[in-house]
């Protein structure tokens, strides 16, 4: 057994886990967060994503003991937190609002790739946001409205300090 | 929990990471883990130690030296597609960086852990085949040194010492005229290319055309580096183009699997060459004419 220490949202989580058991496991069985979806196990869908350091990673091709000391965000820790704990995040209220998703199995993943792709591009074109969903596999919703909801988020963002021109309607 | 059950170790230097590895012999590097871990999860790796060599501080190094840019084995392919000494003397590789998986596996996939790797279909491994580079290892206290255009030898096979650590790529810099192409074709972007084509033409005023490199990968069992010297001296148009690759291309050979015939890897994968060429040829043109 070996000790992992890391951050999931914001708080230091500890525990012991055998070196085979990957980030992903460690964070549905041992950090109880099951928001972060197990599909393919093996690198292939994307449902599993989560973000290391800001960075998008699919957390089956991870290693609980590979994470030492990382800041890790989940599905968990994108919508409000504290006093607006329950409340849905922007991209989370943009899926809703777009119908960017159908069963909801591949979102979490989904909206944690949007989300890094937001947090460093604040105005992506179509292409950027299909290429940051490029490892994100969807089988019912569709890719398209998956890429409004993300185009709807962004211009959401943008306009989010600027009182000046209030747009609210679908990108 | 799929793995089988394995001991882990993070040594914090190379020679650390080298000792280990002598010390189990069922012992297995892990870089970025990108394609390991699945392999891991399919138990079709089965070892008893994994040598984790994320938090050895050389290997993470990317450095300029008067001719050559070295990439440590443990710089993140996204870390080297954002870095502005790879778009600039490595204009081929920045090019290919592209075709590398998506987002999240660049975030976590290595340079050296995709050459150590050695799928066929692998874009880093093919530019380094293409180009030549040097393939440094660190075996039982010193280096050796391999040509990437003769290092891969089959599926996953390389020339790799046993019990050795690669601990960086030296590429040599592209000059200042310089032109690329890459193209691949897959089934959907970022999955593994059916077929692939790298292209570089170096140049120098005054001197015309001083080098041309072409690879192609996916279509074999590695990626290979085909021959294409007779075009130096040539006008370079798109006939003399598609003759020299056609005529080159008839030596490789080309697997057949569930996804792709051989003959049509064969075809498209020459198809793809004459483009990357006329890419790289297309970028250089107007340096040459001035």
């Amino acid at each position: 057994m070996n000790d992992v220490t890391l951050s999931i949202n914001g708080k230091a989580v500890s525990a012991a886990t055998e070196p085979r058991v990957t980030l992903l496991d460690y964070l549905r069985d041992v950090a109880g967060l099951k928001g972060t979806h197990a599909g393919c196990e093996h690198g292939v869908c994307g449902a599993c994503t989560v973000l290391v350091d800001g960075d998008p990673v699919r957390s089956c091709l991870m290693l609980a003991v590979q994470a030492e000391g990382v800041d890790i965000t989940t599905i968990e820790g994108i919508g409000g937190l504290g006093a607006r704990a329950g409340e849905l995040g922007i991209i989370q209220d943009a899926f809703c609002e777009a119908h960017g998703l159908q069963c909801g199995y591949c979102t979490p993943g989904m909206i944690l790739a949007a989300e890094a792709l937001l947090s460093v591009n604040a105005a992506p074109s179509e292409h950027d946001v299909r290429e940051a969903i490029s490892g994100n596999i969807c089988r019912c919703t569709g890719y398209v409205q998956i890429v409004e909801a993300i185009m709807l988020a962004a211009k959401r963002l943008r306009q989010r300090n600027d009182t000046s021109a209030p747009d609210l309607t679908p990108a | 929990m799929k793995p089988v059950r394995f001991d882990y170790k993070r040594p914090a230097t190379i020679d650390e990471a080298c000792g280990l590895l002598v010390s189990d012999d069922n012992a297995r590097i892990l870089a970025g883990g990108q394609s390991l871990i699945p392999m891991l999860s399919m138990r079709l790796s089965r070892p008893s130690l994994l040598v984790d060599i994320a938090h050895i501080p050389e290997l993470t190094s990317l450095v300029e030296t008067e001719t050559h840019i070295e990439i440590g084995a443990m710089v993140r392919q996204a870390n080297a597609r954002a870095s502005a000494m790879v778009k600039v003397h490595l204009p081929l590789l920045f090019k290919a960086l592209a075709f590398v998986g998506h987002p999240p596996t660049r975030a976590r996939g290595t340079i050296g852990g995709s050459i150590a790797h050695a799928d066929p279909s692998a874009e880093i491994a093919l530019v380094a085949a293409t180009l030549g580079a040097e393939i440094v290892y660190r075996v039982g206290g010193a280096d050796e040194i391999f040509d990437a255009s003769s290092f891969f030898i089959g599926p996953m096979l390389t020339l790799a010492p046993p019990a050795g650590c690669l601990t960086k790529l030296c590429f040599t810099k592209a000059p200042a005229i310089c032109g690329t192409g890459f193209h691949e074709v897959a089934p959907r972007k970022s999955d593994y290319a059916l077929a692939s084509a790298a292209a570089q033409i170096n140049a120098e005023v005054g001197l015309g055309v001083t080098g041309i490199y072409l690879g192609v990968g996916s279509v074999g069992d590695f990626p290979e580096p085909l021959d294409v010297d007779g075009l130096i001296g040539t006008s370079l148009d798109d006939a003399v183009i598609g003759d020299v690759v056609h005529a080159a291309m008839e030596a490789v050979e080309t697997v057949e699997d569930l996804h792709a015939s051989a003959a049509y890897r064969k075809r498209v994968a020459t198809e793809l060459a004459i483009r990357a060429l006329r890419d790289a040829r297309d970028e250089i043109s107007k340096d040459l004419n001035q």
